[in-house]
């Protein structure tokens, strides 16, 4: 009986303990930080570089005009893997996403955002842009020009999972819209062909990108860990990706003597950016986290963008050294293609949309 | 420890097979892997590599992976000294259901458990409301990184004493109490010494796991530069920079880790060897 | 829990104490760290429609990556308990030079994050690698094919079972053993007579847990398997992938069968041992 009281009462003590030490580590650890401002901005991958600079200049600018110490904390990862984290209660005060997609998930899912975001700031909320290109071995032994070149038997190409990563799927959409565009003349809108030539070419579209993907032998899951099985595995013949991520491969993979060659028709990718309302209310950093993003459309964050290999809205005012770089690429919108990225993950990404079925069917015909 | 077989030729082969085999597979699955990380660590000279586990956003990740070691392991041996002791001790209803039940982390993949702290502590968790309402952060920053790997590491200790304690049965603990010894001093003279190696195994596993877990923490960490970036997540990050170097540097310190928990198990192991020969001979 | 039939039971059999504590405290803990992140993932999975179970589980690529986890992980757990098995009776019964350095490597790991054994298995099995070199010219692809998700596999289990097969073999006195060998019994007959069945236990655990890890790893599978559909790709990825597009139900849906699948496993292999033990104790 007395064990029994004493074991009661042990069994207590523990428990109030244990919980007592869960509160105390989920309190301890969260302390707001007066006198100085501090916010968070939550990014996509490739944008690492740029906005360490920018962010140095920015917190420059908000010393000298509003006597504040700034702090932006920067998150990096995949795009639609940080969508999720902000919708869960990460508390970013400005975000900037691969795809448009996936603030519009945001705006979906959550009140974090307006619906109509994408409007609140110039040029469809993103500053500068970029476009897919083609990194291919020193001296372009295959003979890599454009996008027929990698329907070719003897090429292997190199692309990440656009199941998983958002930068793939700016991959995938660019293979379709040339093919499309081939297929309807040059770069006429779907809107004004007829429905029955929209279907034909949509048909010969998926061909195309059928045959291409026979030639991927390996999907990453992420857009570096593809560009390092190119590089540092030497597997592949070309690595399709981002035009701004090329030029760093170039910079910081110079090992490796890759050499980038531009199609002649390519996607103009659009990441985007906004501030997150419900978070920057709270802590009364609306005008901080507006003036972040706004001062990426003047001078200075224009020419930081160019040099970070990123294609500026106003190039007017990026160096012309930078603008040099670039390479000259017909370019179509995701709007001139597909409408919108709602319908083009619709037909292409979702569940039995047009990337499985073209898994599925390479797999029965025996395609490696 | 010390086997004192007679030199038989057949023993002796099979020893020696047994040795061979062991180095070649540890050679291929352990060795291998190891020298990749220690040598891309160094390719590009001592001093990178100093720099890379030294500047700012490594030490920050390295005090946060520490410290989330230090919170977790001790609750985990508690526990798993409490768990061991109830189910190899005595019998009753739905025993395997609660050592399955124990087992489940090792059963949810990582980044499934990633999503379950989601679920349970997101803006639209369960818990998600009540959180927002007190503004009190747990998922995003520190303490939800202390839960995860909480969550992650939970079995390792209770499973290394489980089949352990079951295999040396009660007789001496039976023999203590009937002798008069409190639960309490049975517990600490007569069952902790006789598990004290396999607790310590568990407890270097639980840590090194807590330390190098990656895939669930990496879902509720957020990824905050210098905030709630731990040591693996730093990994990947530098990784992905194309900083290889770096990124290597720093998981041969969790190498390294490993390495040192073993190598004071052994110093112990000799120490407590040597004081109990010295006390043989005087 | 009422106080009355358990105290009886106390009564009737307890001898040992710390029942009530002991157990108190652990359910309570698992509650905390386990059971309650756990039904929020069990009462999402309540929440998604069963059509949704039906279309994400019998889709061909589902099945196909369920065929490759299963195998690949059953495959990997075995491999781990035959060699986990004679690394660990090694390193108790023979010490040779070194041999502590070996016994610290056991855990890498553990110790490595996932991504980096990952990355450096990858590196190793590509073709351009130290042994990819080697075995690609014999036609074995491992690198970006399903035996590096094997490989992977194996690395990633290995200490679960080497460890735990340790502290009871270097409980097993060899005494017993070498009674046997002096009364004429083969070796081959000690191992299956005196060894295994004493280690059973511990093998099967080092199995059940080796076999659970590897269904659930991601970090090092996605490197090193090329992540292809129908092919090479691991449910893990297919979670993720859900994920990716917001599709929480379908993410759900998927996490619940697997973690069913596993549990189930687990189970099983639980039950099996306790079973075998009443048997052995009973017959003792």
């Amino acid at each position: 009986m007395q064990f029994n009281r004493q074991s009661n009462r042990l069994l207590r003590h523990t428990s109030c303990v244990v919980v007592l030490a869960l509160v105390l580590i989920t309190t301890a650890c969260y302390r707001p930080n007066a006198g100085m401002v501090e916010i968070l901005h939550v990014s996509y991958d490739p944008t690492r570089e740029f906005f360490q600079e920018y962010n140095a200049v920015f917190a420059q600018y908000w010393r000298d005009t509003h006597e504040q110490q700034l702090t932006v904390l920067q998150s990096h990862g995949g795009s639609g893997k940080q969508a999720r984290s902000v919708m869960e209660g990460l508390e970013a005060h400005v975000v900037s996403l691969a795809l448009a997609y996936d603030i519009d998930a945001i705006a979906e899912r959550t009140q974090l955002v307006p619906e109509d975001w994408q409007s609140r700031l110039p040029h469809n909320s993103a500053p500068f842009t970029s476009t897919i290109v083609f990194l291919v071995r020193q001296g372009n032994p295959k003979e890599i020009h454009d996008w027929d070149d990698l329907v070719q038997d003897d090429v292997q190409v190199i692309t990440p999972n656009p199941k998983t990563s958002g930068g793939a799927r700016w991959n995938y959409l660019a293979v379709w819209g040339y093919a499309l565009s081939r297929e309807l003349n040059g770069l006429a809108l779907p809107e004004a062909a007829s429905e029955d030539m929209i279907a034909a070419a949509d048909k010969a579209a998926y061909a195309f990108v059928k045959r291409l993907f026979q030639n991927v032998p390996l999907l990453d899951s992420g857009a570096r860990a593809a560009t390092t099985t190119f590089a540092q595995r030497g597997i592949g013949d070309v690595l399709i990706t981002w035009e701004n991520e090329a030029f760093l491969a170039l910079d910081k993979l110079a090992r490796y003597n890759l050499e980038l060659v531009a199609p002649s028709v390519s996607i103009l990718a659009e990441p985007t950016v906004t501030w997150i309302d419900a978070v920057t209310t709270r802590r009364g950093t609306t005008d901080l986290a507006r003036a972040y993003l706004e001062r990426l459309y003047m001078p200075e964050g224009q020419r930081l963008a160019a040099r970070h290999y990123f294609r500026p809205r106003l190039p007017e005012y990026a160096d012309a050294v930078d603008l040099n770089r670039l390479s000259d690429v017909e370019l179509f919108t995701i709007a001139d293609m597909f409408g919108s990225w709602e319908a083009a993950h619709e037909q292409h990404f979702t569940d039995g949309g047009s990337f499985d079925r073209i898994y599925l069917e390479n797999m029965r015909e025996g395609g490696s | 420890m010390q086997v004192k077989a007679p030199v038989v030729t057949p023993a002796l082969v099979l020893r020696l097979a047994c040795v061979i085999v062991t180095l070649a597979f540890l050679t291929a699955f352990l060795l291998l892997p190891l020298l990749v990380v220690f040598s891309e660590a160094l390719r590009d000279g001592l001093t990178m590599y100093m720099t890379a586990i030294t500047e700012p956003d490594a030490r920050a990740a390295i005090a946060l992976t520490v410290f989330t070691a230090i919170i977790v392991v001790p609750l985990n041996i508690v526990f798993g000294v409490a768990a061991a002791w109830v189910l190899t001790k005595f019998e009753f209803r739905g025993k395997s259901l609660l050592l399955t039940l124990i087992d489940l982390p090792f059963a949810v993949p990582p980044v499934i458990a990633g999503l379950v702290f989601i679920l349970l502590l997101g803006n639209s968790g369960l818990l998600g409301p009540i959180l927002t309402y007190l503004d009190v952060r747990i998922i995003f920053s520190t303490p939800g990184i202390v839960i995860a790997t909480l969550f992650i590491t939970f079995p390792f200790i209770a499973r290394e004493l489980i089949p352990l304690m079951q295999e040396q049965g009660m007789e001496e603990e039976q023999a203590a109490l009937s002798l008069g010894a409190s639960g309490l001093q049975t517990f600490w003279h007569v069952t902790l010494p006789n598990i004290k190696w396999a607790l310590m195994y568990g407890a270097i596993l639980c840590n090194a796991r807590a330390m190098g877990e990656f895939g669930a923490v990496s879902v509720v960490s957020g990824h905050i530069r210098g905030k709630t970036n731990t040591m693996p997540l730093h990994v990947e990050i530098l990784y992905n920079e194309y900083n290889f170097s770096a990124a290597f540097a720093v998981a041969s310190l969790l190498a390294f880790l490993a390495l040192a928990t073993l190598i004071v198990k052994s110093l112990l192991e000799w120490h407590l060897r040597r004081s109990r020969e010295t006390a043989d001979q005087s | 829990m009422s106080a009355h039939p358990v105290s009886k039971w106390r009564m009737r059999r307890r001898v040992m104490p710390g029942y009530g504590l002991t157990l108190g405290y652990t359910i309570c803990y698992l509650s905390l760290v386990v059971l309650l992140p756990v039904s929020a993932l069990t009462l999402r999975a309540a929440n998604v429609d069963l059509a949704v179970y039906l279309d994400v589980l019998l889709d061909p690529r589902t099945l196909a990556a369920f065929r490759l986890t299963f195998g690949a992980a059953f495959i990997a757990a075995t491999i781990n308990m035959v060699f986990g098995f004679i690394v660990a009776w090694t390193l108790v019964r023979y010490p040779f030079p070194g041999h502590r350095i070996v016994d610290a490597m056991v855990d890498l790991p553990f110790a490595l994050p996932t991504a980096v054994s990952g990355i450096a298995l990858t590196s190793l099995y590509a073709r351009t690698g130290l042994l990819g070199s080697v075995l690609t010219p014999f036609g074995i692809e491992v690198a970006f094919a399903p035996l590096g998700v094997v490989v992977a596999l194996t690395f990633i289990g290995l200490p679960f079972v080497v460890r735990t097969l340790q502290p009871a073999l270097a409980d097993l006195d060899p005494e017993y053993e070498e009674a046997a060998l002096s009364l004429g019994a083969t070796r081959v007959q000690v191992f299956f007579a005196v060894i295994l069945p004493a280690l059973r236990p511990a093998m099967l655990t080092g199995f059940a847990l080796a076999l659970a890890r590897a269904l659930g790893e991601y970090g090092s599978v996605v490197f090193i398997s090329g992540n292809m559909p129908m092919r090479t790709e691991i449910v893990s990825l297919l979670i993720i992938g859900k994920l990716e597009q917001f599709d929480y139900d379908g993410a759900t849906a998927l996490a619940m069968a697997t973690l069913s699948l596993s549990f189930l496993l687990l189970f099983s292999i639980n039950l099996i041992q306790w079973r075998y033990a009443a048997k052995t104790r009973s017959a003792a």
